[in-house]
């Protein structure tokens, strides 16, 4: 009786072995994120790439889930060995104050790839192999909107509203001013830290303070900028976007926006991962490679531009 | 330091304070009875979620600013019945109003709006004459409407709490309940009726935030400003006069980091962002030795024949 029922066992095993073969499995990412995936800036972003990845391999063959509002790295750290304790292929921790917890959390699941950014630091050199890491050169966006801004500016003051002084913040701050002096070096930039990433109302009242001091175009990084674009909107000054096309929360004064487009990282690193490897790489997200790229919003530049000749502002074949 | 520089101050301090005094206003009058209400976080949330929603949809800002204003009350009605008639223990009913309102703004944002979106919201409306006063009148008279409604409120505030019969009911229930009780006040009717009053104030504390101040609304748009408002009133020494000085300090000198930083001052600009923090750490201590009047009955449940 044991025997007959040993060998019924044995076949229902191998039969099911088939069947777990023979389905496709599809590629499964877990996504956490310190903001919400509407947040028009860092979040947004890469939800977007991941939706348009999905779109593009089929929702068969690739699914993803998410945990927003991560801005406790504690809680981060929890969702990120949820996730790869329930067997994910790539989990991605969409942040760079999440690099301490993965050093803690990878060296345990040596079949789940994790990733995050923005840095270099894949932790290759601790003997990590299954982190990867991207960083977007937000410094050539920001030498483009520097660029346009001290062309649009009439008073030749620019204000950048920013987070914290680090990552892409900083970098894309560092290139804007560059972008301004090499057009207009009498231009000045003024740089306004919050220490917030999220104080929309103090966001806000740094583009009135700034815009009050003769700024007449600002940009600025992280989703609490959503105020200072408010704020632009309602005193008629110029915008430039980081993150995403920020174009649709004030058409007429967005002149451009950098955007990352996170897929130029995350196609390679689906293929390495599909072919074994689980870390090591570090993604550039650059102008050269498509990785960022330049929204430039008709109705905004265009639309200034019939304006100025309309009234008398620009002068054409005089 | 120019003219120029000091009138932007001022004026951006104002500004800054406006969302502070509608809820430190409103917090204060449900304390004054009694009632500590931790929730005006949340509320706020919910206030300036409602508000923008309902001004994006019909395009009225009135509409919004009463819609705002509702939910407030609501929530307000929400918290007087968890804390008055269930007699639940105050602080912590609070704290879950405030996570309550924090997670159903941004769930109804999630459904309802989606993407963050701005519109145009209360603009600002100079005063006629007094806006031509030099100096004064750029500082004071050339803010939205909620802005002087804000600080119209102080002195109504504190001539409805001082000088009326049901102010000195409100202040009774929330020195002495049983006193108040046993001389015919309805404690229970006098606390829903500040606690619902405060939730209706911090509504519109975040109905100026949303449809006045920065005209959008994103997840937890407040930031926190409801845990400063309640600060605000220890800082007040629970007198509206109290909260109106602190909520013009913090938001002063908020202001002050912010043009210094414009303005390129070469200070570590984590220094900066300290300053308004430090700046009230430091006058809380000077005016540590001075008498306040807590309302004793604070943070108590009430049963009524107990005592």
């Amino acid at each position: 009786m044991n025997k007959v029922l040993s060998g019924f066992v044995l076949v229902a095993l191998i039969v099911s072995s088939i069947a777990i073969i023979g389905m496709a499995t599809p590629f499964k990412v877990a996504f956490v994120t310190p903001s919400t995936i509407n947040d028009s800036a860092w979040s947004q972003s890469m939800y977007d790439a991941l939706m348009t990845i999905q779109n593009e391999m089929g929702e068969g063959n690739f699914q993803f889930v998410y945990s927003e509002n991560m801005f406790v790295i504690s809680d981060a750290a929890a969702a990120i060995r949820d996730y790869a304790s329930q067997g994910y292929d790539l989990v991605i921790a969409h942040g760079s104050q999440y690099g301490g917890s993965l050093v803690d959390i990878a060296p345990d699941f040596p079949n789940t790839a994790f990733a995050w950014g923005s840095t270099a630091n894949t932790f290759s050199d601790q003997g990590i192999t299954n982190i990867f890491s991207y960083q977007p050169y937000s410094e050539q966006g920001g030498y483009v909107n520097g660029v346009l801004a001290a062309k649009l500016s009439e008073s030749g003051i620019m204000g950048v509203i920013g987070p914290i002084e680090t990552g892409d913040a900083k970098r894309y701050t560092e290139g804007f001013e560059q972008g301004v002096m090499a057009t207009n070096p009498n231009a000045k930039v003024s740089v306004t830290w919050t220490g917030s990433y999220s104080d929309v109302s103090l966001a806000a009242e740094t583009a009135r303070t700034m815009i009050k001091s003769g700024a007449d175009v600002l940009t600025g990084t992280s989703q609490m900028v959503i105020g200072a674009i408010g704020v632009a909107k309602k005193e008629g000054a110029i915008w430039f976007g980081y993150d995403v096309d920020q174009a649709p929360l004030a058409p007429k004064i967005v002149v451009s926006s950098v955007i990352v487009d996170w897929t130029v990282a995350l196609r390679p690193m689906i293929d390495a991962i599909q072919s074994g490897t689980m870390g090591g790489t570090v993604y550039d997200l650059t102008l050269a490679n498509g990785g960022l790229k330049i929204a430039v919003n008709a109705e905004g530049l265009v639309g200034k531009t019939i304006e100025g000749i309309i009234n008398g502002d620009i002068k054409v074949g005089e | 330091m120019t003219w120029a520089v000091i009138v932007g101050i001022l004026s951006s301090g104002i500004r800054l304070a406006t969302p502070y005094l509608y809820a430190a206003v409103g917090e204060t009058i449900g304390q004054v009875s009694g009632v500590l209400n931790l929730g005006v976080d949340g509320v706020m949330l919910m206030g300036a979620y409602v508000a923008f929603f309902v001004a994006l949809r019909t395009g009225s800002l009135s509409l919004g600013l009463i819609a705002g204003a509702g939910i407030g009350a609501m929530f307000g009605l929400i918290m007087a019945f968890i804390s008055v008639t269930l007699k639940a223990e105050q602080g912590i009913s609070g704290i879950g109003l405030y996570l309550f309102g924090l997670g159903l703004s941004t769930f109804l944002f999630g459904v309802t709006i989606k993407n963050v979106q701005t519109i145009d919201g209360f603009p600002d409306l100079a005063i006629p004459a007094l806006s031509r006063i030099p100096v004064i009148g750029e500082i004071f008279f050339q803010h939205n409407i909620l802005v002087y409604v804000a600080f119209a409120l102080v002195p109504i505030a504190w001539f409805v709490l001082n000088k009326t019969p049901f102010g000195l009911k409100v202040r009774a229930v929330g020195q002495n309940p049983e006193a108040a009780d046993s001389l015919g006040v309805n404690v229970s009717r006098v606390r829903y009726l500040t606690v619902t009053l405060g939730g209706m104030l911090s509504g519109i504390a975040g109905a100026s935030l949303s449809i006045a101040l920065l005209n959008t609304f994103q997840q937890n748009l407040t930031n926190g400003m409801g845990f400063i408002a309640v600060a605000l009133v220890y800082f007040g020494g629970w007198r509206v006069s109290g909260v109106l000085l602190g909520s013009l300090l913090f938001s002063t000198v908020n202001a002050v980091q912010l043009w210094l930083q414009v303005k390129g001052v070469t200070i570590p600009s984590d220094f900066l962002l300290m300053m308004p923090y430090i700046v009230t750490i430091l006058v809380l201590a000077a005016m540590a030795n001075r008498r306040v009047n807590a309302p004793a009955a604070l943070n108590k449940r009430f049963e009524r024949g107990e005592s």
